[in-house]
């Protein structure tokens, strides 16, 4: 079966890839390490941006807002309540989540262009409170001298990149595996069932409000553990670790990987902010230009995400689609990015 | 008696244009009732009144005893009032069994539907026989976007099934269906379980006489006839009526 050798060959990439990452910081010098666990938050960011995005329908450009918010309320309690990993991976999350939860009104009913036009201005917002709260996140300093984070009681404090490197995989292999498990459940199910066809979806009788917004709230949730990873990696955050170009660069990342793909999330958003930092060298001052232009010829030209142009192909065995077939889905989310 | 589903006075306007003008429908458990007329007559509207998609400007609708009128599509399923569309409406990327799946969870019973995973599997246990049912099970696995046009019909009345409906709404049922698949489709139609009642929406006086049991014909918006089919057969006014309509 051509489909059941693709799903080998696709495991033994996956884990190739992490046998790579685990053995990357005896590999490469400090401060690539330290790029890397930061690459590793974001690319974090990526797989909630593809959950939105991707599985529930929602393209957006707001999830640096729960990116944020964890990052901060981990530096806060960081600084001033707990060191342990465990307790700031979880303020984290839970800040995220709430951030997210307080915007469903707002996101939830709207579609298409609109949400993207809605979560930029969320986006945006969050940047202007942290440029301003001074009391709590230090204005456009930013925070610095987060303690070194320690994974448990008990456990010594990460205090080298290779370390805080590892922690941070650890925590993103834990979560994407978490989101694989969360996709193969009924929620994951009824989330595709409303990309396809959401008013078909309420004709059944489901709630899609109701799962648009846990949806807007575990991918709010998921960006804030990622938030305190970048923390962790970092030991500094200002606002400008959340800004437009961050949000842009990483939809770029999920559309360049495919959007309902979590692993193509997770490889186009790495691609993208290594893509970024090496332009910033070699092209100083022109790196956006350039990223920019990207994006532009990624949605004329792979409509459906480099993880995905296989999905043109007809899989083995199956009759071709009927004429008059409904929208292809994954065209109809960058479609709805054009529109 | 109580009907199981009773509009009345329902009425709806697109501006100027009365789609429906006072209608009056009453439908009982397990009956088959046909809306037919001419093109524009207001079939279709009525249709979505009914199953919630569109707020009549007056009138009520009432299933099981209860006023629906301010309930939208989702909570009427959940009520029991499935729909299948004049093109079939499936998840195109789930396979076939992932779409039966997907109707039937929000109207899972049994009290295993609250253990992690119960519902799912509950929904699963119910999709096999459907398939089956609906000779779809070859397919089982196939994404629906790939089924041809008559077998996404029937994976959407197995759909609609899987909803555990009490009142099921067709329209155009057999729009661009084959002759062989219209015949299967009658098969299956006339199968369905005996408790639930159908209100079927259909051009082809062929299907409406093999379905139905009872007949409303609507011109313009309003009731022009009911009765049985052979008193709607042999009706001068429904025959004036779709001889103008068709004119």
């Amino acid at each position: 079966m051509r489909g059941e050798v693709i799903r080998r060959v696709r495991g033994g990439i996956a884990a190739l890839v992490l046998v790579g990452l685990v053995v990357a910081p005896w590999v490469v010098d400090d401060y690539t390490t330290s790029i890397l666990a930061r690459t590793l938050a974001l690319a974090l960011v990526g797989v909630s941006v593809a959950l939105l995005t991707g599985v529930a329908g929602m393209p957006t450009l707001g999830q640096t807002a729960p990116y944020a918010a964890g990052a901060y309320a981990c530096a806060v309690v960081g600084s001033r309540v707990s060191d342990v990993g465990v307790v700031q991976l979880v303020v984290a999350a839970a800040a995220g989540a709430l951030l997210a939860a307080l915007t469903v009104p707002l996101v939830v009913h709207a579609r298409g262009v609109i949400v993207l036009m809605i979560t930029l201005a969320i986006g945006e917002l969050v940047v202007i409170v942290l440029g301003r709260w001074r009391s709590v996140t230090g204005g456009t300093d930013g925070l610095a001298g987060i303690p070194a984070v320690r994974p448990f009681w008990g456990l010594p404090a990460l205090a080298d990149d290779q370390a805080r490197y590892l922690y941070a995989l650890a925590v993103v292999a834990t979560l994407v595996g978490a989101v694989l498990v969360l996709l193969r459940t009924r929620a994951g199910l009824v989330l595709r069932a409303g990309r396809d066809d959401e008013t078909r979806l309420r004709a059944s009788g489901h709630r899609v409000a109701l799962h648009l917004s846990g949806a807007h709230i575990a991918a709010g949730a998921i960006a804030g553990a990622a938030g305190s990873l970048l923390v962790v990696a970092q030991q500094y955050i200002s606002p400008a670790d959340f800004g437009f170009d961050t949000s842009a660069l990483l939809l770029l990342g999920v559309v360049i990987g495919g959007t309902a793909s979590v692993g193509g999330a997770l490889v186009g958003a790495a691609l993208v902010i290594a893509v970024r930092d090496w332009l910033f060298g070699v092209l100083p001052g022109h790196a956006p230009l350039v990223l920019g232009a990207l994006f532009v010829a990624t949605v004329y030209l792979l409509p459906t995400g480099v993880n995905r142009a296989r999905g043109r192909l007809r899989p083995p065995g199956v009759p071709a689609l009927q004429a008059n077939p409904p929208a292809a889905p994954d065209q109809a989310t960058v479609a709805e990015l054009r529109r | 008696m109580t009907g199981l589903l009773e509009a009345q006075d329902v009425s709806v306007r697109y501006g100027s244009l009365a789609a429906l003008d006072g209608v009056d429908l009453r439908i009982h458990d397990g009956q088959r009732h046909a809306l037919i007329g001419p093109n524009g007559a207001g079939k279709t509207t009525l249709l979505n009144v009914i199953g919630g998609s569109t707020r009549p400007h007056r009138g009520t609708v009432r299933f099981d005893g209860r006023d629906v009128g301010r309930l939208g599509p989702a909570a009427r399923a959940r009520r029991g009032i499935n729909r299948i569309h004049q093109r079939p409406a499936v998840f195109p990327t789930l396979t076939a069994t992932e779409n039966v799946v997907v109707a039937a969870l929000p109207r899972v019973v049994g009290r295993r539907r609250w253990w992690p995973g119960g519902r799912r599997r509950a929904a699963q246990r119910l999709a096999g026989p459907l398939l089956d049912q609906m000779g779809l099970t070859a397919v089982a696995a196939v994404p629906a976007g790939h089924l041809a046009h008559g077998q996404r019909r029937q994976l959407e009345i197995a759909m609609a099934l899987a909803g555990r409906p009490r009142l099921l709404l067709l329209d155009e049922p057999a729009a661009g269906l084959s002759a062989i698949e219209v015949g299967r489709l009658v098969e299956l139609l006339q199968a369905l379980p005996r408790a639930v009642a159908v209100l079927l929406v259909e051009h082809r006086l062929d299907l409406v006489y093999a379905l139905s049991d009872t007949v409303t014909v609507l011109r313009d918006g309003q009731t022009l006839a009911a009765g049985t089919p052979d008193e709607i057969r042999t009706s001068p006014l429904v025959r004036q009526a779709y001889a103008d309509g068709v004119a």
